[in-house]
């Protein structure tokens, strides 16, 4: 019987200092799924992006078997019905509720209110750096006796919260404030930890220096304050 | 062991209706509540301390947040009647993605063209008509959004249906004009008797824009 990564093709339109893109190549390296990964210069969107992501034309777009699929979120659940093995979301409908809840509101309202925190100065800033506090207890309160979102090993909330760890977190150094404080995040912090213990964390993460130095450069064009 | 199927509801929110519709294609008792809004219960405060918002949909004491995220866990616990998502992994990525696009895009452009004045309410009935335009080639000449049967993403679009006649009159505008299809596809699911039974009647709601908008302070 043929394996079936003989007749899969799959492709990822990315790009490399995206949270959600790289949320991809997190769950593809966790099924161990092969995939050619093909650069978008997001500047200067490519016809192909175009082509396949009409509505929204931005990437990540999961291309298998020729048929595109748009929308982090989405592209995960689909990763999770097509490769069966490492599941991602758990079984329970209750406990999968929950996890649709907190990816949503990871991005939707924690990633929205950290945007705010960027080049503001004074109480502005305070205020910004406050809201984000605010939801992000709720990721906290989340962890507690819990060495992942997922439980004992890596699931759904992990990999969308990467953007928590490694883009908000990674961030605190430029912004010149630190959101989220290890006296008021133990849990958080903990868990940071934890996945940086984890190989296909590890592996797919963009290098922090090359990050730091994208991200101080970008702020640097948009004009705005970096410690 | 019966089930124990609440909904905190308020009954003019589209959101609330794709779960009272999901409830309904799965002949699911449930003891619907309806919440004010400007007063809001401890059991909705409890029960939804992130957004405080309804729908909530508390099952055996359990609670889910987020209407879509609802319909989701109604067809996984339901199962046996009336699939609302495909079993196809590809399809299901196509309705989740279609219903994602109508929760980002509907409201916010759909509330400017009645709670907002002047170049902004054009600029927003521009917008909303726009995006209706785009789920009308989307849904082409289907029956459905999903084909042949009814399901998550008409679910997901159809509460705002029965806000288009207020949305006409406070904006002036007519949806059937520029968007035919998506009006014929709104009757063809009204008939169905999940969503008579949810959705309110468009006169209900038109009287209740001015009420609306005096709490919001828009004149």
């Amino acid at each position: 019987m043929a394996e079936r990564s003989d007749t899969e093709e799959v492709k990822l339109l990315g790009m490399w200092a995206s949270p959600f893109s790289r949320r991809i190549e997190v769950a593809l390296t966790l099924k161990g799924v092969p995939y050619e990964f093909s650069e978008q210069d997001i500047t200067n969107k490519s016809s192909l992006l175009l082509q396949l992501n009409p509505v929204y034309k931005m990437i990540p777009v999961l291309v298998h078997n020729g048929k595109p699929i748009s929308e982090s979120l989405v592209i995960l659940e689909y990763i999770d019905d097509t490769w069966r093995n490492n599941p991602i979301l758990p079984q329970d409908p209750c406990e999968r509720a929950t996890a649709r809840f907190l990816a949503k509101l990871i991005d939707q309202q924690i990633c929205v209110a950290a945007m705010k925190v960027v080049g503001k100065v004074g109480e502005e800033r305070d205020a910004a750096v406050e809201a984000t506090r605010d939801l992000l207890m709720f990721l906290e309160k989340e962890l507690v006796g819990k060495d992942f979102f997922g439980g004992r090993s890596l699931g759904f909330v992990d990999i969308v919260a990467t953007l928590v760890a490694f883009w908000l977190m990674r961030t605190e150094d430029l912004l010149g404030v630190k959101v989220v404080p290890v006296e008021l995040f133990p849990e958080i912090h903990r868990w940071v930890k934890n996945l940086l213990g984890n190989d296909v964390i590890k592996k797919c993460i963009p290098p922090k220096d090359e990050h730091l130095a994208y991200i101080r450069a970008r702020m640097d064009k948009l004009n705005l304050k970096s410690a | 062991m019966a089930d124990e199927v609440i909904l905190l509801d308020f009954w003019p929110s589209m959101f609330g209706m794709r779960t009272r519709i999901a409830l309904e294609e799965k002949n699911v008792k449930f003891d619907y509540r309806e919440q004010d809004l400007w007063n809001k219960s401890p059991i909705l405060l409890e029960m939804n301390p992130v957004h405080n918002k309804i729908p909530v949909l508390i099952h055996n004491g359990k609670p889910v947040c987020e209407s879509l995220i609802q319909v989701e866990y109604i067809d996984e616990v339901w199962p046996g009647i009336n699939p609302l998502l495909p079993s196809d992994p590809y399809q299901r990525a196509q309705a989740k993605f279609w219903g994602d696009y109508i929760d980002k895009k509907v409201y916010a452009s759909a509330r400017l063209t009645w709670g907002a004045k002047g170049e902004e309410q054009e600029a927003g009935k521009k917008e909303f008509i726009e995006i209706l335009k785009t789920l009308e080639s989307e849904l082409g000449d289907k029956i459905y959004f999903g084909g042949e049967t009814f399901g998550y993403v008409d679910i997901a679009l159809i509460g705002f249906y029965s806000w288009f006649g207020a949305y006409e009159k406070f904006g002036n505008f007519s949806i059937e004009a520029e968007c035919p299809k998506l009006i014929a596809w709104g009757k063809r699911c009204v008939e169905r008797e999940s969503v008579a039974k949810s959705l309110p009647d468009s006169e209900k709601i038109i009287k209740f824009v001015p009420e609306l908008k005096k709490h919001f302070g828009i004149e």
